[in-house]
């Protein structure tokens, strides 16, 4: 094994279409117009010593080192700033030029420490290697001078330090920041030898700075001013495996550097089609907690949840969940039984998974977490579109001209894709953001949304009628696309229902709290802006109208004509890493693999044949149905992979009863999560860093997922899945997860062709990969809809049942942050606590004077299902009326708040919506304290 | 299971299709049923249409009694 090759271009690729000839060295070469010499000088193979260029940033020209000549013309311009010409001559490497690059490189080492031997970067810096390339051989200055060579580190970030003493001031940091990231966080301060990078004021260091941590700025520094602690600490990786981040599900792809088996650090891959080379602080720097000392890497069985967990092998803990869950069926029937898949599985194990359940259960009670994020989107796009996907990959955001964004925060949930954004809107793209919340996208450096529609939790059905409103009546319905691709009948319906005067602006103003005059101007810029995208997230699906919302927002993207073509479509940024995958491979209780309903009898028969197990014709439960049997008796039996139901699903007092009315809980996780405090059974999953498989990200992109490192707990995830069927009774003798996706392309339509192999030679390929699309096909519906003819469906506004009133005023909604990730059990347990360490309560200067509650004190949140306490961050950016937290942490257990209510398709919980009141408290509340010590008790391991 | 909560959900349901034009509701809701619910559910449904069906929106009570005819 070795290092995974990147050649650094130094400038970026120039999209031109018109190619341009030149000389270089004696070598004719011909690239597109625009590109700069440099970049047509590593084309011919031939690298130009340079130091402040690399192509993932914009050239500067700063470092004088890259200088050419060029027959013809005077002087020694800079290659990387120089845009090539037809038929010039140039010269790379000539007496002039190499006597100015030895004259530039001895004053940047005459200011450098020379601690080669001894600095992480040794092997692996640029500066180094230029020096090395120009022939440096003494520095006339000698170091005796004034220098910047014995200035103190920063070492305030948790993942890397700066160092400026081996700052050469290339600015490649600060414009990696801006460019790459869109953060604007970094600076050159002072002028000429007072020069230096800076985070902010003179005050800030990178922690008090405005950094995100996305480590743009560590990845594009030449040499070690800017270095991970790991590689300080470690050393130079030796080899490289190219693999898939398991957050959220951008899906990027990174290179994971190792040393043996000990990671170095993840390094995005420039070739990662979703990140193209970028990071954020989970993926890049949040990956500790694979060895994290909490982490549980032996079986663990008890009798009750009241007894300590008691350390079993691997042969009893399988038995024991298999006699267990044959003894339930026995005494309470077939459907006693049931399990949950993972999103933050593979797409192999969530297969394996279902088809245990399917197949070896017996039943179809099987659920993923989707249900609690996605499950409406998966509904709303299959009955519009015809497909439960989104429509565009990510790329398509280059080419948007207005892109619409509602119920989605993506700077701090899809970080990657928010930086891609952000660099289209620098180019003049427009923004509208719909959102209770005033998001960092509505205002950031060099970004302002054009429109923000501040709506009332719970109205983004009639919001999204009111833009069709103005679309149909003023006239600006995309008349062609519609007949071409829509139904007329369904359009005639829907076009006559949206102009009613009740989902007019001005109505739905009343409702939503919003001016008409912004609905209208935001309809007409979505509808006559140019290219328009509209990406959403779970502040649409998570409410009791989510697959409405869903159908709303096709509806828009049909009656305007975008859909079908680079950048417009219809993209769900999808929570989790594995949430479309999870999806796709047959995880919901009605549906196989590919969306195909377990009553359709052919595909049925197909599987039954495959599996040699008869499949049961009817749904099975939905995780809220399997907690309302559970309560009533008639499910007693769960096997939890990788979520923590607990924490993450609504009403948390009816899912502790739940948990504690079944007989048999299982829980496969990497830590005793909160689930675990009622299971019977604990079976140690491992981390992605652990496992072969694929993850499929929100673009419905296949990536890789390879593993690096041996199985701590020495079981991958599927193969405990293989081991818990054959103990049932049902054997799958997959000898490697490539043999799992064989099957699934070889019972999936949409993935015919995927196969390990083309995943190794393609990189990654969007479904539907088949005959039809070798490689995949990264936008769908173009030329018709899956479906046929797209369906314009009615989207009749029914205000939620939760409802403020004197006791519960304000309305809760909840998210994310940057940070942590969904229940925070992996990013808790990383250096990331050092920016969120507890779940505040957002709420507005009017509401928290109203109460007597100032910025950071403890508070007390009620809602009709219960009660929690956390600290107030008062903030405008939540309108009076509105609060909002995070459900990172189980110290505050923000579902206890929440309720049971649900998207009327698909039981997709109702988080985003719960009635609450807010009053002052001195600490946390009896619920809180009850529970630290229930799970204080329930997570003691018997010593041996 | 909760008749209360299950029919909240089942008139949930009833107030998607009851607008939709050029259908059947009754018919529809019933299919979505069928599909989308776990026996034990639409049991726990019809049982509630037997002892009267209190809470039904008309067009859910009309889908249910399709349920318990097995015209879904």
């Amino acid at each position: 094994m070795s290092l995974v090759p990147e050649t650094d271009y130094g400038t970026p690729a120039s999209h031109a279409t018109e190619q341009v000839a030149l000389t270089i060295d004696g070598q004719t070469v011909s690239v597109p117009a625009g590109t700069s010499i440099m970049r047509a000088a590593m084309d011919a193979g031939i690298q130009v010593p340079r130091l402040c260029a690399t192509d993932s940033i914009e050239a500067f020209g700063s470092c004088r080192l890259c200088l050419v000549e060029i027959s013809g013309r005077t002087g020694t311009p800079a290659s990387c700033t120089t845009p090539v010409a037809p038929g010039i001559v140039v010269s790379t490497q000539t007496e002039k030029l190499k006597k100015i690059r030895k004259g530039v490189m001895e004053l940047y080492i005459s200011d450098h420490p020379l601690d080669c031997l001894t600095c992480a970067a040794n092997g692996d810096c640029e500066l180094q290697d230029m020096a090395g390339a120009v022939g440096l051989r003494e520095v006339r200055y000698g170091y005796e001078g004034e220098s910047h060579t014995r200035q103190a580190k920063d070492e305030s970030n948790p993942y890397f330090t700066f160092d400026p003493s081996k700052c050469i001031v290339c600015s490649r940091c600060v414009r990696a920041c801006e460019e790459v990231q869109g953060t604007f966080a970094l600076t050159i301060e002072g002028r000429g030898f007072d020069s230096k990078v800076s985070a902010g004021t003179l005050l800030d260091n990178f922690l008090s700075s405005e950094c995100v941590s996305c480590g743009a700025c560590v990845q594009a520094c030449p040499t070690a001013t800017l270095s991970e602690k790991t590689l300080i600490d470690i050393g130079q990786p030796e080899h490289s495996v190219v693999t898939t981040c398991a957050y959220c599900g951008v899906g990027c792809s990174f290179k994971a550097e190792m040393r043996g088996e000990e990671l170095v650090r993840m390094v995005p891959w420039k070739d990662g089609k979703a990140n193209r080379g970028h990071s954020c602080v989970k993926g890049r720097f949040a990956w500790g907690y694979a060895h994290h000392r909490e982490r549980i890497l032996k079986p663990m069985v008890r009798e009750s949840i009241d007894q300590p967990w008691r350390e079993v092998d691997w042969d009893e803990a399988i038995g024991r969940v298999a006699s267990e869950f044959r003894r339930l069926q026995d005494k309470h029937g077939r459907l006693a039984i049931g399990g949950i898949t993972s999103s933050r599985c593979t797409n192999e194990e969530t297969y394996v998974m279902q088809k245990l359940i399917r197949g070896g259960f017996g039943n179809n009670n099987v659920d993923t977490c989707a249900r609690v994020c996605h499950s409406p989107t998966g509904f709303g796009l299959k009955q519009a579109f015809g497909t439960s996907a989104g429509t565009q990959d990510f790329d398509s955001v280059e080419q948007s001209d207005v892109i619409l964004v509602i119920g989605a925060n993506p700077t701090d949930a899809h970080p990657v894709f928010a930086s891609r954004l952000k660099k289209r809107m620098r180019q003049g793209a427009k923004l509208i953001v719909i959102d209770p919340r005033r998001i960092d996208l509505v205002r950031t450096p060099h970004v302002e949304a054009e429109y923000h529609l501040p709506l009332r939790p719970g109205t983004n059905a009639a919001v999204m009628n009111a833009l069709a409103h103005t679309i149909v009546t003023e006239g600006l319905a995309n008349e062609r696309f519609v007949r071409e691709f829509c139904d007329r009948d369904a359009f005639e319906h829907w076009a006559a229902f949206v102009a009613e005067s009740r989902n007019s602006p001005k109505a739905v103003g009343l409702v939503a709290g919003l001016d008409p005059e912004a609905i209208r101007g935001a309809a007409r810029l979505y509808a006559t802006g140019g290219n328009a995208a509209i990406y959403y997230g779970l502040g649409v699906t998570e409410h009791s109208q989510g697959t409405t919302t869903v159908m709303a927002i096709a509806n828009l993207a049909m009656v305007t004509g975008n859909l079908g073509r680079p950048g417009v479509g219809v993209n769900p940024l999808r929570g989790q890493n594995n949430v479309q995958g999870a999806c796709d491979m047959g995880s919901f209780p009605h549906e196989l693999t590919g969306y195909r309903h377990i009553s359709d009898d052919a595909t049925r028969e197909m599987f039954e044949k495959m599996w040699g197990r008869p499949l049961d014709a009817e749904p099975g439960l939905r995780i809220p149905n399997m907690f309302d049997a559970a309560i009533e008796g008639t499910f007693k039996g769960l096997y939890v992979q990788g979520e923590d139901i607990l924490q993450s699903d609504p009403n948390t007092s009816h899912v502790v009863q739940a948990l504690s009315s079944m007989e048999c809980v299982v829980v496969q996780d990497l830590f005793l999560n909160e689930t675990a405090n009622y299971a019977h059974v604990f079976l140690p999953g491992s981390t992605f860093l652990e496992k072969d498989g694929t993850f499929t990200n929100a673009e419905r992109r296949i990536n890789r997922v390879r593993r690096v490192m041996t199985p701590r707990s020495g079981m991958a995830d599927w193969e405990i899945s293989l081991a818990i069927a054959e103990a049932m009774g049902f054997a799958m003798p997959y000898r490697h997860p490539s043999e799992i996706m064989d099957e699934i392309a070889a019972s999936t339509p949409t993935f015919a062709g995927v196969s390990y192999d083309l995943l190794d030679r393609a990189g990654s390929v969007q479904w539907p990969c088949n005959e039809k699309a070798p490689l995949g096909t990264p936008i769908m519906h173009v030329g018709g809809f899956a479906r046929g003819k797209g369906n314009f469906l009615i989207t009749e506004y029914v205000p939620t049942d939760e409802r403020t009133g004197p006791r519960f005023p304000l309305l809760l909604t909840t998210g994310r942050t940057l940070s942590q990730y969904n229940v925070g059990a992996q990013t808790r347990r990383t250096g990331n606590v050092v920016w969120h360490d507890q779940d505040l309560l957002e709420i507005h200067p009017h509401d928290a004077e109203q109460r007597g509650v100032c910025d950071g004190d403890w508070v007390k949140l009620d809602s009709r299902v219960g009660s929690t306490s956390l600290r107030a961050r008062i903030t405008d950016r939540v309108a009076p009326g509105v609060v909002y937290t995070t459900f990172h942490h189980p110290e505050t257990q923000a579902n206890v708040v929440t309720t049971e209510l649900s998207d009327w398709a698909t039981n997709c919980p109702e988080y985003k919506v719960t009635a609450v009141q807010v009053s002052p408290s001195n600490g946390p509340g009896d619920w809180q304290k009850e529970y630290a010590e229930q799970a204080r008790h329930s997570r003691r391991i018997a010593a041996e | 299971m909760s008749s209360e909560k299950l029919v909240v959900m089942a008139n949930q349901i009833g107030r998607f299709f009851v607008p939709q034009r050029g259908i059947d509701p009754a018919a529809a809701i019933a299919t979505h049923l069928r599909k989308f619910w776990d026996p034990r559910m639409r049991a726990a449904l019809v049982a509630h249409l037997d002892k009267g069906g209190g809470g039904l929106d008309e067009p859910v009570r009309q889908a249910v009694l399709r349920l318990k005819d097995g015209l879904a």
